[in-house]
C-alpha cells in the first residue's frame, strides 16, 4: 500500500487519512524519502523541509484522532519559493535573497497551513517568475520528468515537476502570465490561475502587482478545487484581493455540460501552434462535443498584440517593485561599497540574473519620462481592448477553450540565446492574464510521449465553470492519470 | 525602434544597474528586438481608450483609521545586512 501512496490523489488521501488507514507522518515520510531518492535528478525542490513537515504530520495526526480534522488535514504539499514561509528561507530563485527568511507567513501559506496541509518544502521557479522554462532560476535548470533533456515550462516549473514526478499531490504557483497554466501543460498536470483578485497576494514575492495570481498545481481537477477552497478570500492584507463570495468549489465538479457553449479563438489555431498540439487539442474538445457541449467560433482579434502589451506592462510594474532590492534592508549586498550609489548598484547587478536586469531595463525605460505615453499608457490601453475583446466573446460562450501552449516541452538551453523565443511561449496564456480571467489547464493528449495542455478561460469569478468543464474531461479521459516514468511505482 | 549604448547605458543608472563593458553590445541587441516587438502597440488604434490598470478597474479600498500593526522593528531587522542601535547601516554618505 505504501509504495503507491506517491500516486494518489490528495481526495484519496484526505479518506485514506479520516480513515485512519494511513498516518499523516507515514505519508509525510514516504514522500520525503521519493523526494530525497529522486530530485537529484529533477532539481525541483530548492529546500526540502524535512523536520518541520514532521512536526506539522504529528500535528496532523493528532487532529485526525481527535476528529478535529478538515478535509486537507495531514495532506502533504509543496510551496513555490515566491512564497514567503516564516522561518523558512524564501529565494524567489535568485541570489538576491539566497539569504532570505522571511518574518511572516504569506496569506496563500499561513491559510494552507490552517487548512492542515503539510508542507514538505520549496519548490524551484524562474528567477523572480521570470522565465518559461525554470532556467533562469540561480539554484539551476529544473527537469522535466518526462523527459530529462527537457524544460518542465515555467515559472512554476518545480511545483509542475514535483506533483508531475509524485512528490507532493498539491503544490502552490503563481501565474503572472502564464506560469501556473505553461508548466502545468508541459509536465501533464492540472494548474489553476484563479481570477486576479480571488487568492491574496499578501506574502507572494511581488513580480507585476496587476498581474500576479496565486493557484493550486495538482494531478487532477478535483483536487485543484479542494486546494482552491483553503486558498482563495479577500484579505485585509491586500487591498486588491477581492470582496466576492467563495463558493465551495467541490460542488462545481458535479453537473453536466449539455448545451454548453465553448468559445473557440481562431487566433488560438494560427500558425503558431505545433499543428499536431492542434490536433489533440481538437481531438479534446470532441469529447466535450460528445457530452453535450457545443463549440462556437470567436474572435479575440489581438491576441498577438497581447504579447507586446504584456512585456510592456509587465516589465514596467516589475521595475518598480524589485526597485525594494537595494542591499539596504535586507537580500544581497555586495561586499565594500564604496559609497551608497555603489552600494545600490553593485548588490543589484550582482544579485539578479540576466533575465531579470532585462525586465528592469525595459520597464524603466517604458515609465522613463519621454516614454511613458508611447508605451506604458498605450499599454495600458491596449489591454483595455484585450479585456474588451474577451468581454465580447463572452456574449456569445459561456467558457473559451484552446491550447495553454504552443509546443511540447523543448529542450533545456533551446531558447536561451532569444528572448523573443521564450516570451512566445505565453502567447495563449498572458492575455487572460491582463483581463484578470481565471484560466485553467489540464492534461489532454501527448505528441511523442510529452504531454500537452487544454486550456479553458473563465469570466471573472466562474472558476466553477471551468472546474465542471475540466472534471467531467477527467471522468471520461484517462491523460490526468499518466505518469512519467520517472513518477511511475518501482 | 533601436537604443544605442549610450541609451542603454543611461537606463541602467535610472534602474540602478551596472552593465559590464563586455556585455553591452548583446544588452543594447537585446533590448533593441524587445522593443521592436513592443512597437507591434503602435498598430491598433487607441484614441479615447481609457487606460487599464486593475482588470476590474477596482479602486482601493478604504479602511478606517486606526492602529492595527504592533511595532516589529526587531524581527523585521533579522534580515538586514547591517544595523546598529534598530538603524539600517549604509556607506557614509556626509564626510
Amino acid at each position: 500500500m505504501t509504495s503507491e501512496l506517491h500516486e494518489r490523489s490528495a481526495l484519496e488521501l484526505s479518506r485514506a487519512l479520516q480513515e485512519r488507514e494511513i498516518s499523516s507522518v507515514e505519508l509525510t515520510t514516504a514522500l520525503l524519502q521519493r523526494i530525497r531518492a529522486r530530485d537529484d535528478a529533477l532539481n525541483s525542490v530548492i529546500t526540502v523541509t524535512e523536520e518541520q513537515a514532521l512536526k506539522e504530520a504529528q500535528a496532523a495526526d493528532a487532529l485526525l484522532a481527535r476528529g478535529e480534522a478538515g478535509p486537507l488535514t495531514g495532506v502533504p504539499l509543496l510551496h513555490k519559493d515566491i512564497f514567503c514561509t516564516q522561518g523558512v528561507r524564501t529565494s524567489c530563485a535568485s541570489r538576491m535573497l539566497d539569504n532570505f527568511i522571511p518574518p511572516y507567513d504569506a496569506t496563500v501559506v499561513s491559510k494552507l497551513r490552517a487548512a492542515g496541509t503539510v508542507s514538505l518544502g520549496k519548490t524551484n521557479m524562474d528567477e523572480f517568475a521570470m522565465g518559461s522554462s525554470n532556467e533562469t532560476s540561480y539554484y539551476g535548470p529544473c527537469h522535466n520528468p518526462w523527459d530529462l533533456d527537457r524544460v518542465p515550462g515555467g515559472s512554476s516549473g518545480g511545483s509542475a515537476a514535483a506533483v508531475a514526478a509524485g512528490f507532493a499531490p498539491l503544490a502552490t504557483g503563481t501565474d503572472t502570465g502564464g506560469s501556473i497554466r505553461q508548466p502545468a501543460a508541459l509536465c501533464g498536470i492540472t494548474g489553476l490561475k484563479p481570477t486576479y483578485g480571488r487568492v491574496s497576494r499578501l506574502g507572494i514575492i511581488a513580480f507585476a502587482s496587476s498581474l500576479d495570481q496565486a493557484g493550486p498545481m495538482t494531478r487532477s481537477v478535483a483536487d485543484a478545487a479542494l486546494m482552491l477552497n483553503a486558498m482563495c478570500g479577500v484579505d485585509a492584507g491586500d487591498s486588491t484581493s477581492a470582496d466576492v463570495p467563495t463558493p465551495n468549489f467541490l460542488d462545481a465538479l458535479s453537473g453536466d455540460i449539455q448545451g454548453l457553449r465553448i468559445g473557440i479563438p481562431k487566433q488560438y489555431f494560427s500558425a503558431d501552434l505545433n499543428p499536431r498540439v492542434a490536433t489533440q487539442i481538437h481531438q479534446a474538445l470532441g469529447e466535450l462535443t460528445a457530452r453535450g457541449a457545443l463549440l462556437v467560433d470567436i474572435d479575440l482579434p489581438h491576441t498577438h498584440q497581447g504579447i507586446a502589451t504584456y512585456y510592456v506592462i509587465a516589465p514596467a510594474e516589475a521595475s518598480a517593485n524589485l526597485s525594494r532590492f537595494d542591499g539596504v534592508r535586507f537580500g544581497y549586498r555586495c561586499d565594500n561599497p564604496q559609497d551608497l550609489t555603489d552600494l545600490y548598484q553593485r548588490s543589484r547587478s550582482e544579485g539578479f540574473g540576466e533575465e531579470v536586469q532585462r525586465r528592469i531595463l525595459v520597464g524603466t525605460y517604458a515609465l522613463s519620462a519621454g516614454f511613458y505615453d508611447a508605451y506604458f499608457k498605450k499599454a495600458q490601453q491596449v489591454r483595455r481592448i484585450i479585456s474588451n475583446d474577451f468581454k465580447q466573446a463572452f456574449e456569445s460562450c459561456d467558457v473559451i477553450a484552446g491550447p495553454a501552449a504552443p509546443g511540447v516541452a523543448f529542450k533545456i538551453g533551446d531558447k536561451t540565446a532569444d528572448p523573443l523565443a521564450m516570451y512566445m511561449e505565453d502567447v495563449y496564456t498572458l492575455s487572460v492574464n491582463l483581463a484578470g480571467l481565471p484560466g485553467m489547464s489540464i492534461p489532454a493528449g501527448q505528441v511523442d510521449g510529452l504531454p500537452i495542455g487544454l486550456q479553458l478561460i473563465g469570466r471573472p469569478f466562474d472558476e466553477a465553470t471551468l472546474l465542471r468543464v475540466g472534471h467531467l474531461f477527467q471522468e471520461s479521459t484517462d491523460w490526468h492519470l499518466q505518469r512519467p516514468a520517472l513518477g511511475a511505482s518501482q | 525602434m533601436s537604443v544605442s549604448r549610450s541609451d542603454v547605458t543611461q537606463i541602467a543608472q535610472l534602474a540602478r544597474l551596472t552593465i559590464a563593458d563586455g556585455a553591452l553590445d548583446d544588452v543594447t541587441d537585446r533590448f533593441s528586438r524587445i522593443l521592436t516587438l513592443v512597437d507591434q502597440l503602435q498598430q491598433v488604434p487607441t484614441e479615447g481608450v481609457e487606460p487599464m490598470s486593475n482588470p476590474h478597474d477596482m479602486t482601493q479600498r478604504l479602511r478606517s483609521d486606526e492602529v492595527t500593526e504592533v511595532n516589529q522593528r526587531e524581527a523585521l531587522q533579522t534580515v538586514a545586512p547591517e544595523v546598529e542601535q534598530g538603524y539600517f547601516l549604509v556607506p557614509r554618505v556626509i564626510d
